[in-house]
């Protein structure tokens, strides 16, 4: 079959523009193209400045009792290190990666929210640089990048450091839960016709999953170190234990967010695997659905398994074992990842490019990690071994020797898509081997080291048989990794300029990224091949031996979905895992009698509930208000506008006047834990109710000038569902802290 | 203490014995998976090299059965470990109703340690009978603490806080009962008093250069739980907890600047003279 109109589908798209030049192009860029080469070169930058806290980290620990960095500077590093690393270095090259890649693959022009897109990508640079003006600040956080608290209260932790790392980690997860948004908007709604969600690659599909796990991880993290702002600034005790707050919560709040974190850097990486090594070993993925839905097991087990971080806090026996089992089972969905591209290779024409040989490598190592991650999850080993260099060493294996080992391959594979050029393949060779001996001759013997009583986050030890010896053996190792990302960095410039032109599909790949040039032109795609199975260009390639169609050859999914919907939704799914951590955490300080304001004394159930029936008239009165306007009828759309924003208004008058009531009997938010988690949570939904006014306000701005008259309503409906999500959060918090008063 | 490869292996209790002894099985586990993966990858990159000029291979899209296989085979190998998880944590169950033979509390950066039955309260040197089983009460008097001897049980983090840096080794000194005895006698006794002239200046030093408002020295003063008590400071192997072994050098070096040895901790440079270091060393040489 030739090529002709039946293998390519037309699409719509604008007079390609002429790519823009100049340095401000990219700094106002909305392509998803230049962001994602932003968020890579950004990334890179930060990834050097953490690898230098990590070298001078193993220069300190290359002998016993060393005097190289002092204690509070050790501290110093190891908190911006793993910080670093895992915030301003592996999270956003993934996203950065999807970023490029997932319109490509799915043949879109753009990511469904150009803007919003930019604003994410911008949002790292500056949380980033917030986080290293602490070391200008009177000193970088030294609490650990978990920062536990007391350690982390005002009392232990004086300087500023924590604040700034809470800041940025703020600022940072916003961008990350607004990329995560996008990218589920526009896997769901901007795929080219023809690819079903079961024709996803599984890059794009394991991205999709993920993105989920950020919108519903991030916010957890969000709540908890507001709380910590709070207390150390408010004089609130949270965390407290010496006035009644609880050491432990921040722990249980922390790994909420922090397990789903790993899983969060591991995720896309697996999806980058599953690309590249079929390709070079020219096979399809070995069974593409048990791989598909063990990723959707791995997202859901991955919020069951937090506390296997706090075996040895002393829990109970059976909520050890509640979480030793389900650690044990999110083992299985991943061994069928691992099982599954072992299985691709064999029996295939392995091509054992860069790419491959980091993948190949990837495999085994996140086999060690994965398994020594076993190893933690009988809880008796835990109890010897967490804490320790054989939990460095684990960590270690699966976000290095396996996710960073997964973005090297990634970035070999689709270097050649992204600037047209080829990596050297000889430089990638030499690359590659210093990064495979460096690395576990760095972190292979820290297991050793663990399991010989080494604890973690110790600035030196003593001269005890062995640890010295085999501390240098890991700095040499480290120093070698650090020289192979020199080899790295100098490919990279020297392919820049002189690689070879790649051509538009230079490996001989299936998805729809390498149909088009490399570099692909502003507006991605002048025409996409007929999809009818997940290896489109094989088929185009393979007329007489190409896939089966999957799902039928007039496929479609289910549903159409409209991009502003499913934008506004996923914002409401993460802002109701922030308003549930805060409820939990007033439920949990509430639950017994103490001293001070109690809500008894403090709260007039009746008073409160007139107000709530004033809020829940406006969530009617703004569904009318969508009704008319659907209908047309412009003049009564915006009456009724007018109505909701009065009820809103009286409802925060209403909050308003109650909390000056409290004020006057002299209960500030410091008073009590009652106080502090009422005054936090009400006032978090206080600040959501004046959002939703404000944007009430701009609709009633846009509709005075005409901007509904077309029949583009969809901001109006967006705003309208965030109002009603307002409304059923408070009914939640009414029962929560009111109706349980009446019971 | 002997030294060994591993204090987790080469272990000196039936509870650090249990431990290791299913490791080693869990380690064997994970060693025959990581065997069954490497050869598969192994294999494959010798056997499914790619020659050049040869066709595609066929397409093979998976392997339902296979896939079975390896989902339920996992599945049975951790119900396996769960069962050994749960045995396992068995034993580590303090009894009910029972007074704790030690107490030791966390601090930024040393180690109370206490005896409740006999009211000896020394500090970074616990000393233990053999064969016997103890329960260790473990509290912090500030941030999380982890309290680990891996050689005789599991590791356990004293609450409220989680410990970040440094120095806060403590021996431990496992010995027979006899032994553990008259340490024990010993450590009941109040501090010993000077009979020496330079050691009765040291007290004074002790008394007036604001030692006292921290350490504490049972017969002669009780100060709030700042500082180690140093009671029977002279008996014990390492100074700071573990920044240096207890000797008359180095207590006089510890004492003209501690900020030298472990800089952060709470101990200030008293800016003493080398004769008033030198009478308080006499001093707290005395304190056996």
């Amino acid at each position: 079959m030739s090529e002709d109109a039946s293998t390519f589908i037309a699409i719509e798209t604008p007079a390609a523009a002429s790519a823009p030049r100049g340095l401000f192009s990219w700094v106002a860029t909305v392509d998803h193209k230049r962001i994602g080469i932003l968020y890579l070169l950004t990334t890179l930058v930060f990834f050097v400045i953490g690898g230098v806290e990590a070298l001078l980290m193993r220069i300190q620990l290359a002998r016993p009792n060393n005097t190289f960095l002092s204690p509070d500077a050790f501290d110093q590093m190891f908190t911006m290190h793993g910080t670093t690393m895992i915030f301003l270095v592996v999270m956003p090259t993934l996203i950065g990666l999807a970023n490029y890649l997932v319109p490509l693959m799915i043949g879109a022009r753009d990511m469904a929210f150009p803007r919003l897109n930019a604003l994410s990508f911008w949002l790292l640079p500056c949380g980033g640089l917030l986080l290293h003006f602490s070391l200008l600040a009177g000193g970088a956080p030294a609490v650990g990048w978990f920062s536990y608290a007391p350690l982390s209260e005002t009392s232990y932790a004086t300087t500023s450091g924590v604040d700034y790392w809470t800041l940025s980690l703020l600022i940072l997860g916003v961008g990350s839960v607004a990329a995560s948004i996008n990218l589920i908007a526009t896997i769901l709604t901007q795929r080219a016709p023809g690819l079903t969600i079961r024709r996803l690659p599984l890059f794009v599909w394991m991205v999709f999953v993920n993105s989920f796990l950020v919108i519903l991880a991030l916010p957890a993290l969000n709540a908890a170190i507001v709380m910590l702002f709070i207390d150390r600034h408010l004089g609130t005790h949270f965390f407290a234990p010496a006035n009644g707050g609880s050491a432990v919560l921040w722990q249980h709040f922390f790994w909420a967010f922090g397990h789903p974190e790993v899983y969060i850097m591991a995720l896309p990486a697996f999806g980058i695997i599953s690309e590249v090594v079929p390709v070079f070993s020219r096979r399809p993925i070995f069974g593409y659905e048990f791989v598909a839905a063990s990723t959707v097991a791995i997202a859901l087990l991955s919020f069951g398994v937090w506390a296997h971080h706090m075996f040895a806090v002393g829990l109970g026996h059976p909520m050890d074992l509640f979480f030793a089992a389900t650690s044990m089972m999110i083992a299985v969905p991943t061994g069928i990842k691992v099982f599954a591209w072992s299985a691709t290779m064999w029996g295939g024409a392995i091509r054992l490019t860069t790419a491959m040989l980091f993948a190949v490598a990837f495999l085994i190592q996140f086999t060690i990690g994965g398994l020594s991650g076993i190893t933690f999850a009988v809880v008796p080993i835990d109890w010897q071994v967490t804490g320790t260099y054989y939990l460095v060493a684990h960590f270690h294996y699966v976000l290095f020797g396996g996710t960073f080992f997964a973005v090297f391959a990634g970035l070999y594979y689709w270097f050649p898509k992204i600037t047209g050029r080829m990596l050297s393949e000889r430089l990638g060779k030499l690359n590659f081997w210093m990064a495979l001996i460096g690395f576990n001759t760095a972190f292979f013997v820290q297991h050793f080291l663990g399991l010989m009583g080494m604890a973690r986050r110790i600035y030196t030890y003593p001269d005890l048989p062995g640890w010295g010896l085999l501390n240098m053996i890991s700095t040499i190792g480290a120093f070698l990794l650090g020289a192979s990302v020199l080899v790295l960095l100098w490919n990279i410039i020297v392919s820049l300029r002189h690689g070879k032109p790649a051509g538009a599909n230079p490996w001989q790949a299936w998805t729809l990224e390498w149909a088009t040039t490399s570099p692909p032109p502003a507006h991605n795609f002048d025409r996409v091949p007929l999809i009818r199975s997940r290896r489109p260009l094989w088929d185009l390639a393979h007329p007489e031996n190409s896939d089966p169609i999957v799902g039928g050859i007039a496929a479609r999914d289910g549903f159409v979905l409209e991009k502003n919907r499913v934008g506004i939704i996923s914002f409401l799914i993460t802002e109701s895992v922030f308003f549930l951590m805060l409820i939990l955490a007033y439920l949990y300080y509430n639950n017994h009698a103490m001293n001070g304001p109690t809500p008894t004394s403090m709260l007039n159930p009746q008073r409160t509930g007139i107000y709530t029936l004033c809020l829940l008239a406006s969530s009617l009165t703004i569904w009318l208000a969508g009704k008319k306007l659907e209908a047309k009828k412009h003049s009564a759309f915006r009456w009724l506008l007018t109505l909701t924003i009065l009820l809103g208004t009286v409802f925060i008058i209403g909050q308003g006047r109650e909390y000056l009531r409290i004020f006057h009997a002299g209960v500030m938010v410091n008073s009590n834990l009652f106080a502090t988690t009422f005054f936090t949570l009400t006032g978090f939904h206080g600040l959501h109710v004046c959002v939703g006014l404000i944007a009430l306000l701009i609709l009633m701005g846009l509709s005075l000038a005409g901007d509904f008259k077309q029949g583009r309503i969809e901001a109006v409906k967006s705003i309208g569902l965030y109002w009603h999500f307002v409304d059923a959060v408070w009914l939640v918090v009414f029962s929560v802290i009111y109706l349980r008063l009446l019971l | 203490m002997p030294a060994s490869f591993s204090p987790i292996f080469d272990n000196a209790s039936s509870q650090a014995a249990a431990i290791s002894d299913l490791f080693k099985v869990v380690l064997a586990i994970c060693g025959v998976i990581l065997v069954i993966v490497s050869s598969m990858v192994g294999i494959s990159l010798i056997r499914f090299r790619h020659r050049p000029g040869s066709e595609e291979p066929p397409s093979y899209f998976g392997n339902r059965k296979l896939e079975i296989v390896w989902t339920v085979g996992p599945i049975l190998i951790i119900i396996w470990l769960f069962a050994l998880t749960a045995r396992g944590m068995r034993q580590f169950d303090p009894p009910a109703n029972r007074e704790p033979d030690l107490i030791v509390i966390g601090h930024q950066w040393w180690w109370e340690v206490r005896y409740p039955q006999t009211g000896v309260v020394t500090a970074n040197e616990i000393h233990i009978p053999v064969g016997r089983k103890w329960l260790v009460r473990l509290e912090s008097a500030d941030v999380i603490h982890d309290f680990w001897v891996p050689a005789l049980a599991r590791k356990m983090q004293m609450i409220p806080g989680q410990t970040n840096h440094t120095w806060m080794r403590f021996s431990v000194i496992a010995e027979s009962p006899a032994a553990f005895g008259a340490w024990l006698r010993g450590q009941v006794n109040p501090a010993a008093i000077p009979a020496a002239d330079s050691a009765q200046t040291g007290l004074k030093i002790f008394q007036t250069m604001t030692c006292i408002n921290c350490h504490s020295l049972r017969g002669v003063s009780i100060a709030a739980n700042a500082a180690p008590d140093l009671t029977h400071l002279a008996d014990r192997t390492i100074l700071g907890a573990g920044v240096l072994s207890n000797t008359e050098t180095n207590l006089f070096r510890w004492l003209k600047n501690p900020q030298d040895f472990k800089p952060g901790c709470f101990m200030p440079n008293l800016k003493l003279t080398d004769a008033q270091a030198g009478t308080l060393t006499s001093y707290l040489e005395i304190l056996k």
